[in-house]
């Protein structure tokens, strides 16, 4: 395959898993801003969303307040915010328009109609009402897009650099999700385990579709570690660190080109941490730290499958 | 202008022969199933993402291309007639390219004036000497016919560089077929899904010799180009790669293509960027479209263009009218298609003529295509016209003029229902080991009242053209 077509491939199914995470990640945040605490500091919720999205500085740069309406805007329909849900989709769009013909016509007319959906719903806005009902939409183009990607496509290599693409973004962002917890800290010690503690886990989970996956597998209170464990170390949980690391690392080695020895020991490397991880070494060593790592270590990787296989292989 | 020839209706009103079967089907169909079948065209086009970009305006910014539902249609007999004729004339044209670029022998014999070729823009002087696979140049040729008077052919252009358009022949095709299947039950219809099997054999027949599986690709100026729509389907539709010039490379006179399981080597490459951008080391230096290195390759004989370099000659409207002339220099056959009557600027009788006449005529530039740089007299302001006589007087040898031909129209649906609006018709002719088409080709509609321009980038749109088969 081209090396070009595999970057625009990629970049399709990153793009828009990234849109959907988006919309995940907003709505958890949402969720948590519903629940009143007395003394939080104003907008607290939305400042974290921002500095986990590291985007606080082009949003400072724009606008006053991280209110809700303020971030929900910068967010999903912002077109000067290169990580809004609004320029993701354009992102995915214009990469799959790129390779449109690699990819199925079913895929193609997918994410066209996706886009074109996209700017309606930026001409006319998106009420404060609307928000969820915006979010299940781009969720439900989401899961389109793969499902199409599923059922029309053949398993080539063309298949393996999308399915590559949303692995590697999931991953990313499902461990940003979770570290968005640490960002929205309790104002008192005393509250940790309180109800506002298990909304915000509850919310979290819900956000990640994986409330009722909570319940099925532990049958038990909602705990920080059973949440951590499920969504790191859970090979059966859909959006979990070690599922997408699986599916990344499988790809990496059914991809095998003649020059990815490094990336293929990077990936095992990061593969087999988790792979072997316990839920107690990662609480002792810090969540937030671990999550920090790995958001590293990701970015590296992906670095590594930019040179391996997007950049100029001839000389 | 007198009233023009009708693809449907005879002088009389009634109803022609080939259009007699539809004609009873538009009559028995409520006017709100068709309405609603429009309705569907437009959809399943945005949703399939059929546009085009618009050079000027806002850059980057898709319009679809209007598609009307009344097909056009073409009798068997006819197209017989016309396929032989177009055969005829592509096979000159591409014996033509060989001999200018070779011996000469046409300019020798005194048939064509030698300057006139020799000092033209378009004649590339670093394509003589240099041997292409099967002697073939346009080995895509899309000849531009219209219909005039009593209904009679005419070629306007042979466009021999890197014609478009044949996508919508093929989506227009689908579209009809799957909006009124019906239609296509009551009447044998020639099929012209096989064009991309046709192209993949063509552009694999003129593979550099010694290449037994040759890799063909195509090859696009970038998805901002307005024709990428059509570079795309067509590498899809042929199940070959699309590429851009940063995917190519050059070493030691071969060209690779940079996979992400290492290069690999290119044989056969459909272009559909210009000679100027092909490669920056022979032609435009400026060039950020072209592969470094790529006319050397293909000197060498390592790589295949289709087109060939130089093609541009051939089409060139102040070579044009010596198409007549080399169908009888190079098949010793007198030609079944017609040209269109045609005053050369360059001769002070014609100029002269022409000055005299601007409102009444089509004047265009020589090295000018797709509709710009073009006026149409008796539609043309007095403003304009006067802007057009400066600049053919500055430099008459630029221009041709026609005269104002009546195209035929055709029953096309506009804002006020059903009227006739003005088409051409652009078969694709291919030439390789040996010459193939489809039957029919792209026809292009003039939606404006009155207007005689078809290119999309000035508000034309497109039908689905029917050829009959047999006794139809």
């Amino acid at each position: 395959m081209l090396s070009s077509t595999a970057d625009h491939l990629y970049w399709m199914a990153r793009s828009m898993e990234r849109a959907e995470n988006t919309a995940r990640m907003l709505d958890v945040t949402y969720r948590m801003s519903l629940l009143k605490q007395a003394v939080a500091e104003p907008h607290h919720e939305w400042r974290a969303m921002l500095s986990i999205s590291g985007l606080h500085e082009d949003f400072e740069a724009r606008y006053n307040e991280p209110s809700a309406a303020n971030v929900m805007r910068f967010m999903t329909l912002d077109e000067k915010n290169p990580g809004s849900i609004f320029n993701s989709i354009f992102t995915a769009r214009e990469n799959a328009r790129a390779v449109r013909g690699s990819i199925t016509s079913e895929m193609w007319e997918a994410l066209n109609f996706t886009w074109l959906e996209m700017r309606r719903i930026s001409a006319e806005g998106i009420a404060e009402d609307g928000v969820s009902r915006f979010f299940d939409w781009v969720k439900d183009r989401s899961h389109l897009s793969r499902g199409i990607t599923h059922g029309t496509l053949l398993r080539d290599d063309t298949f393996r650099f999308i399915r590559l693409g949303t692995f590697f973004e999931r991953a990313d962002n499902t461990a940003r999700i979770l570290d968005v917890k640490y960002h929205i800290l309790l104002p008192s010690p005393a509250d940790i385990g309180g109800a506002a503690d298990y909304y915000q886990w509850s919310a979290l989970l819900r956000s990640v579709s994986a409330f009722e996956s909570y319940r099925k597998v532990y049958r038990d209170q909602i705990t920080p570690q059973r949440v951590a464990e499920l969504l790191i170390l859970r090979p059966d949980m859909a959006r979990s660190l070690i599922t997408c690391m699986n599916e990344v690392n499988r790809l990496l080695q059914e991809l095998n080109g003649p020059q990815s020895d490094e990336l293929l020991r990077r990936c095992g490397q990061l593969h087999g941490n988790l792979r072997f991880g316990r839920i107690n070494d990662i609480f002792d060593y810090g969540l937030h730290e671990y999550l920090s790592g790995f958001l590293e270590q990701i970015y590296d990787l992906g670095d590594l499958i930019n040179k391996t296989y997007f950049w100029s292989t001839d000389q | 202008m007198k009233t023009a020839y009708d693809e449907m209706y005879a002088t009389d009103g009634s109803v022609r022969e080939s259009y007699r079967s539809y004609a009873d089907w538009l009559k028995t169909t409520p006017a709100e199933v068709i309405a609603r079948k429009r309705e569907d065209a437009d959809i399943a086009f945005h949703r399939v993402g059929i546009t085009f970009a618009v050079y000027g305006e806002d850059a980057g910014k898709e319009r679809l291309i209007p598609f009307d539902v009344i097909p056009r249609i073409i009798a068997a007999q006819e197209w017989k007639r016309m396929a032989d004729g177009l055969r005829q004339r592509v096979k000159a044209l591409n014996a033509f390219l060989h001999d200018i670029y070779h011996d000469q022998e046409i300019l020798k014999a005194g048939r064509i004036p030698a300057d006139k070729v020799l000092g033209n823009s378009q004649f590339r002087k670093e394509m003589i000497g240099v041997d292409v696979p099967e002697q073939i140049y346009a080995h895509i040729a899309g000849v531009d016919l219209v219909r005039a008077g009593e209904g009679e052919y005419f070629v306007l252009e042979d466009n021999l560089r890197t014609p478009s358009g044949v996508s919508y022949m093929l989506e227009d095709r689908k579209m009809m077929m799957r909006l009124f299947p019906d239609l296509f039950a009551r009447q044998a219809i020639a099929p012209v899904e096989h064009y991309p099997d046709l192209l993949l054999n063509n552009l694999r027949s003129v593979a550099p010799a010694n290449v037994s599986n040759p890799n063909v690709v195509v090859l696009t100026p970038g998805q901002y180009n307005s024709a990428y729509f059509e570079h795309a389907f067509l590498a899809q539709q042929i199940g070959v790669e699309l590429v851009d010039g940063l995917d190519l490379f050059v070493r030691a006179d071969i060209v690779y293509m940079r996979t992400t399981q290492g290069p690999r080597r290119v044989d056969v490459i459909y272009r559909r960027i210009d000679d100027d951008y092909l490669d920056p080391k022979a032609f435009r230096s400026d060039s950020m479209l072209g592969v470094p290195g790529l006319f050397s390759a293909y000197r060498a004989g390592n790589v295949t263009l289709a087109n060939a370099v130089g093609t541009g000659i051939a089409d060139d409207k102040a070579i044009y009218v010596h198409v007549p002339e080399m169908i009888r220099f190079y098949c010793g056959e007198e030609p079944i298609l017609s040209n269109v009557p045609t005053w050369e600027l360059s001769k002070p009788e014609d100029l002269k003529y022409v000055l005299a006449h601007l409102p009444e005529l089509v004047v265009k530039e020589v090295h000018g295509s797709g509709g710009y740089g073009m006026l149409v007299g008796p539609t043309a302001s007095s403003a304009e016209i006067s802007l057009f006589r400066e600049k053919i007087i500055a430099e008459p040898a630029g221009y041709i003029a026609q005269p104002t031909l009546s195209l035929s129209t055709c029953p096309t649906y506009v804002e006020s229902g059903v009227a006739p609006r003005h088409i051409d018709l652009r078969p694709y002719v291919l030439s390789g080991r040996e010459i193939t088409m489809v039957p029919g080709g792209l026809t292009r509609v003039a939606l404006k009242e009155g207007s005689l321009v078809v290119n999309s980038s000035q508000g034309g749109g497109t039908k689905d053209t029917w050829v009959l088969e047999g006794d139809n």
